[in-house]
């Protein structure tokens, strides 16, 4: 040691690893305009294309001619499904065991759908050309109510056999789609029967759309001298896109080489498959020439991935003291024309059956029912882990429902039903284990940090001042706590189409000691080259400035299962820390070696190994990764690299308490936010700063889907919100400040603890902002009123109530 | 969304402008800001062949407020309305309207000539100037006639404009007593789900002129003579102010829209209404 | 029909000179002939602000702009407004406070930023959320974004109080 030397704590600092609110790395290029999207590629000879979409919701399709599109100067080629049919690529797989048409097959199952795909010289050519494709329809009757779906003769989906089981077993009718069952329904029913109080209602939780900024689109290049296929898309699994490809088009996987480049925000829009995809492959093998498509935002709201639509109808029981003893839950969910929901295989409704929240319920069942309808394919999990937004939206409404049943407050209704931090890891009635909890200190720190009593104290006397006619604004106070279930998952019961889902890290360490590291997600936004060098960082002694963090090009990455519901962080985060261990442990054989002692003698001190006992003796991992490229050292190979394949043993569960005081205006139906506190427990916390980006993200998008954001049909199956104009997306106008808090109740099985943070403030905002403005009526009679919240339905509660006689 | 092509102009003068009208008639369609007209080009909802850019032509800009006239100019901006503290001094309810419509980009393109000309019941200056009893310029082949602005609006999108005009000033006597600009819109960048446009003059507690305009509550703007001639002579009590309301009621025939059904917009008119001649009666 | 026109643009300080149809928009004259791929098109209908750019001293929405609108115009782009060597405040105080995550709407924003201060150099957040309400950004919730804004803000004034 020497004065030049810095002592450990600098040393920590310089590492900037874990825990530290580290600058984004990737802000330097974003900010200068310097980012890389798909629209952004530019290829020699590039040709542009669009789509000729269906008009109707549902329809025969008795002719297409396409002479008059062809014709036009700069039209290179017109596909319909006559011309995929050969290839076999008319119809394609989804995600969720069914088939999708690519291009319409004979007729049109929703508003929006894809006819044709005209593909010219540039986008003005193509535009003008889809004008010129004419289509012949024949209307066929409309269904957009699910339920009236499985009462009407008419049959959607022609092209399946109503006898037949569908992928996930019996069809009771030839617009259903599966029955999916946890729990036990008898017992459930028998405690329902013989409950001392029992609550009920029907929860409606609306379609919508993650709507990211950027829209979805691709560019295919096939080679064809190569005999390759170069796609680069908005892709959230560009592995699974790779293998999708593959098998669909008959190309060899190593002859396609796909990349996601930056994307523009992703929220669940962009994890499926969709036909732009596929025709813009297709257009370039015909043609031989790069073909880009990309949608604009009204194909965008109106074609891919819509979220959500459950009809959720819950019984709930409990003691007269509020102790919960059942919950009963049945949902009929609109999957629209095709089940193109992306879902682990075995989970049609995701994990819905984590609708048993927070609490400590002995006995459950779910039932879902999936129904078609003339609505846009999709069910996509919109900035959350499969379907957790709806299932936390229901217990979280149904609690408070039993709290007025009850006549008890809601915030002491939960904390009497919480698990308690003794009983984790705690097996769920419907069957989940959740790893890690400490419920009652969350909840407690958050309704101290509001002042619970007082804000409660303060809505007693507005609903005084209301009644005497002093006031006509209302205050609702919005409690929720959330556990979420992210991370998958486990490679025994998680798979999309058969791929398990693991997730992956592979390491190169330099000789002069920096450091490449690749992985099988793709950041969207969530800052994973800045937070996956802080965990390598914290794992191997090198500074993350560093550590270079790649993702999303499959020729060079290792593969994974992508980035959604929450799983980089408990899943390829994971795999980054034991493909770091690896590193770590052959560094630990290499330093022994040059430190002339056993390999057990010495032990890593944040950025070197030292000979135990004597910390002056030591070699940086700098010097260690020279060594392993220029020394011969016995028994060890040249060269410092790793790789991990991370099978997660559980999903990881976070959780939080969140409360938001709103103010509404009767007479408008305007709300105003007044105070929103998130307190978020993601276990182990890689970089503060970016966790607190990531929640107030996510609170506002779940503002919107709470207060106005829906996609709306008519009776005819049109799209009433097709343009940011109707489909509701808050400006920093509409947007209130958030104040975030958090505790730290590491995962026990994830190798740093952590659990994941993105979509938790989704999960439990849109249940907070709802009970808001529930809770603001709740003294005037209100039981349950359905989102979105938007002005004139919350009006239409306060009329419903006789607020305005 | 790519716009059908057309043929583009960009006269220098007037005499250019209504050449290119007169031969095509409603097939050409003038441009100021844009910001009505090109969404709907590029949604293929409007059809426009040739398109008359008329950002060089002169003398269609600035705003003059003289001998208790304030004029204004087609091209105008929203931003320019907004930064003109002579017409904030005149006339400030066009600031405070002018701020609540689209947001800060579109306010720099869009012009109070587009905005009262373009037809679009959701557009607010045209309720505004129907309040200010402001009247268009309209330039054609047979020279310049003036519109009053009450008169100017015969159903979505149709106006008493003739083809071959172009409107290029709007002008309105300097406004005395108080005013608000009230509206309710679900975000920013929306349209009202009710806007009232109210200018009061109180005299000794007694409510000596008063003039209303509803905007988005029919396919025009609505001008409620008869709102106002319920305040006229009254101090604003609670039963002239409900009696405005009613009145008002009975002018505005709104239609359901995402932004609610027909019942809730007629309320929501209502609380906006009353909140607008508060607001304006306070400043007067 | 006017097929093609001689388009003349002054784009952040440079003079360009090409054919293009008069209807094709500015975003994509931007993007495609003078491969300036900063702003970017969201939502085409004037509502998100991603493809703000500055025409003749306004922030302007360029997928609502035709080309031949702007011909002869004088146009910045976030291309112009800092450089690696060389950043904006603007540029410095978002990656500072977080205020941005997909960077998406970052150009657009940071565009519509210069020009928020150059006007109102002494913002307020209520002015901060008023005068970037023309953009929208699907993944911060706007909190730091503004704080960025005002920070830049700050850091503009203080540069100017020394140079004082």
């Amino acid at each position: 040691m020497n004065d030049l030397t810095p002592d450990r704590d600098e040393r920590v600092a310089n590492l900037k690893g874990m825990g530290c609110s580290r600058k984004r790395v990737e802000d330097v290029r974003f900010t200068q305009g310097k980012g890389n999207y798909v629209d952004d590629v530019k290829l020699p000879g590039m040709l542009h294309s669009d789509f000729v979409r269906s008009p109707y919701a549902h329809a025969r399709i008795k002719s297409i001619n396409i002479d008059a599109a062809m014709a036009l100067d700069g039209v290179v080629a017109v596909l319909t499904a006559k011309d995929l049919e050969p290839l076999g690529l008319h119809w394609m797989p989804t995600l969720a065991g069914d088939k999708q048409m690519v291009l319409a097959d004979g007729k049109v199952l929703f508003q929006g759908q894809e006819v044709a795909f005209v593909v010219a010289k540039d986008r003005y050519i193509a535009a003008d050309a889809v004008e010129l494709v004419e289509v012949e329809y024949e209307e066929l009757p409309v269904i957009v109510d699910p339920f009236k779906s499985l009462e009407s003769d008419v049959v959607l989906r022609e092209d399946l056999d109503p006898t037949a089981d569908g992928a996930h077993g019996p069809r009771k009718h030839h617009n259903h789609i599966f029955t999916w069952e946890v729990g036990d329904e008898k017992a459930t029913n028998e405690v329902l029967d013989e409950a001392e109080v029992v609550a009920e209602d029907m929860f409606y939780y609306h379609r919508t759309h993650p709507c990211p900024l950027e829209t979805c689109g691709s560019v295919a290049s096939m080679d064809k001298v190569n005999g390759k296929l170069t796609l680069w898309g908005t892709f959230q699994a560009p592995h699974v896109v790779r293998t999708v490809a593959s098998l669909l088009s008959g190309i060899e996987e190593h002859n396609i080489r796909v990349i996601s480049p930056d994307i523009g925000g992703g929220f669940g829009n962009k994890v499926g498959v969709y036909p732009g995809y596929v025709c813009s492959i297709v257009a370039s093998i015909v043609t031989g020439k790069p073909v880009k498509w990309i949608e604009d935002r009204m194909e965008n709201l109106m074609s891919t991935a819509f979220a959500r639509d459950y009809w959720m109808k819950g019984k709930i029981s409990a003691t007269k003291e509020g102790k919960i003893t059942s919950v009963h839950c049945h949902v009929t969910a609109d999957h629209g024309a095709f089940d193109a929901c992306a879902d682990p295989t075995k989970f049609p409704a995701g994990f819905m059956n984590i609708c048993t929240g927070s609490y400590d319920i002995p006995v459950a069942y779910l039932g879902v029912d999936g129904v078609y309808t003339n609505k846009a394919p999709g069910g996509v999990s919109y900035r959350c882990s499969f379907r957790v937004t709806e299932a936390v939206y229901f217990i979280e409404r149904m609690i408070e429902v039993l709290a007025i049943e009850l006549n008890m407050d809601p915030a002491e209704l939960r904390r009497i039903n919480f698990i308690k931090k003794e009983q984790f890891p705690y097996k769920a009635a419907l069957g989940w284990e959740y790893d890690s909890g400490d419920y009652h200190t969350a909840w407690d720190k958050a309704l101290k940090a509001v002042d619970y009593d007082g804000l409660r104290a303060e809505q007693a006397q507005r609903v005084e001042d209301f009644k005497a006619g002093k006031t006509r604004k209302l205050m609702g106070i919005g409690l929720s706590f959330f556990t979420e279930i992210v991370g998958a998952g486990p490679v025994k019961n998680c798979d999309i189409l058969g791929m398990g889902m693991f997730d992956s890290c592979e390491i190169r360490i330099h000789p002069t000691g920096s450091a490449i590291a690749r992985l099988g997600t793709i950041s969207q936004g969530q800052g994973h080259a800045t937070t996956f060098a802080q965990i390598l960082a914290s794992e191997i002694g090198i500074s993350a400035d560093s550590i270079t963090i790649e993702e999303g090009d499959t020729d060079t990455a290792p593969y994974g299962l992508g980035t959604y519901g929450s799983r980089s962080t408990p899943v390829a985060g994971a795999a980054t820390a034991m493909a770091g261990r690896k590193i770590r442990a052959k560094a630990q054989m290499i330093a022994a070696y040059l430190l002339e002692v056993h390999d057990d003698d010495v032990e890593f001190d944040v950025d070197r190994f030292v000979v135990k006992g004597a910390p002056e003796r030591f070699k940086t991992m700098k010097e260690i990764a020279y060594a392993a490229y220029n020394q011969a050292i016995p028994g060890v190979e040249p060269g410092l690299e790793a790789v991990s394949y991370y099978d997660p043993p559980n999903m990881t569960y976070p959780f939080g308490a969140y409360v938001c005081v709103m103010d509404i205006d009767v007479d408008t139906g305007v709300p105003d936010i007044r105070r929103f506190y998130a307190l978020d427990d993601c276990g182990t916390r890689i970089n503060p700063m970016v966790i607190e980006g990531q929640v107030h993200g996510g609170l506002t998008e779940a503002l919107a889907v709470a207060l106005g954001q829906e996609i709306a049909y008519d009776d005819m199956g049109n799209v009433k919100t097709g343009t940011l104009m109707d489909f509701f997306l808050p400006t920093a106008w509409e947007t209130p400040n958030y104040e975030t808090d958090y505790t730290v109740t590491p995962s026990p099985h994830h190798p740093i603890g952590a659990k994941g943070v993105g979509e938790s403030p989704h999960v439990g905002g849109v249940p907070c902002f709802s009970n808001a403005v529930n809770d603001a009526f709740k003294a005037f009679g209100l039981r349950h009123t359905q989102m979105p919240h938007d002005h004139w339905r919350i009006w239409k509660t306060a009329n419903g109530l006789g607020l305005h006689d | 969304m790519i716009p059908a092509k057309f043929e583009y102009y960009r006269p220098t003068d007037l005499a250019g402008v209504i050449s290119i009208l007169e031969e095509h008639g409603d097939d050409a369609r003038v441009v100021a800001g844009g910001h009505s007209l090109i969404p709907m080009m590029k949604l293929r909802m409007a059809d426009v062949p040739h398109l008359i850019d008329i950002q060089d032509v002169e003398g269609l800009s600035g705003i003059s407020v003289s001998d208790g006239t304030v004029t204004i100019g087609a091209m105008t901006t929203q931003a320019e309305l907004i930064d003109s503290a002579d017409l904030t001094a005149a006339a400030p309810i066009l600031r405070e309207a002018a701020l609540q419509i689209a947001d800060p980009q579109v306010r720099y393109m869009g012009t109070i000539g587009g905005n009262v000309a373009n037809g679009d019941p959701g557009n607010d200056m045209p309720g505004l100037m129907q309040c200010l009893d402001a009247s268009f310029t309209l330039f054609g082949p047979d020279g310049e006639r003036k519109v009053p602005a009450r008169d100017f609006y015969e159903a979505a999108y149709m106006t008493e404009r003739e083809d071959e005009e172009i409107l290029t000033a709007i002008s309105f006597a300097v406004p005395n007593g108080g005013y608000a600009y009230e509206k309710q819109k679900r975000k920013i960048g929306d349209y009202a789900t009710a806007a009232a446009a109210v200018q009061l003059v109180m005299e000794g507690g007694n409510c000596t002129f008063a003039s209303i305009a509803m905007t988005n509550l029919s396919d025009t703007p609505i001008w409620s003579e008869a709102a106002a001639d319920a305040l006229t002579g009254t101090s604003l009590d609670g039963a002239a102010v409900d009696a405005a309301v009613e009145a008002m009621l009975g002018d505005i025939d709104p239609t359901e829209d995402n932004r609610g059904p027909i019942e809730f917009k007629r309320h929501a008119a209502a609380t906006i209404l009353r909140r607008a001649i508060a607001r304006a009666a306070s400043r007067a | 029909m006017t097929d093609k026109m001689h388009v003349k643009l002054n784009v952040n300080g440079e003079d360009h000179e090409f054919l293009a149809e008069p209807r094709e928009l500015l975003i994509y004259a931007l993007r495609e002939k003078l491969n300036l791929t900063g702003p970017h098109v969201g939502c085409e209908t004037t509502h998100c602000g991603a493809c703000t750019v500055t025409l003749d001293g306004k922030s302007v929405k360029s997928c609502t702009v035709f080309v031949a609108q702007a011909n002869g115009a004088e146009i910045t782009t976030i291309e112009g407004i800092g450089n690696p060597d060389n950043l904006h405040v603007l540029q410095e105080a978002f990656r500072e406070h977080h205020g941005l995550q997909c960077g998406f709407c970052t150009p657009g924003m940071i565009t519509r930023a210069t020009k928020l201060l150059e006007e109102n150099p002494n913002p307020t957040e209520e002015d901060v959320r008023f005068g970037m309400a023309g953009n929208i950004c699907r993944c911060t919730g706007y909190q730091n974004i503004v704080k960025s804004v005002l920070a830049a803000a700050s850091e503009l004034n203080g540069a100017k109080e020394a140079a004082q």
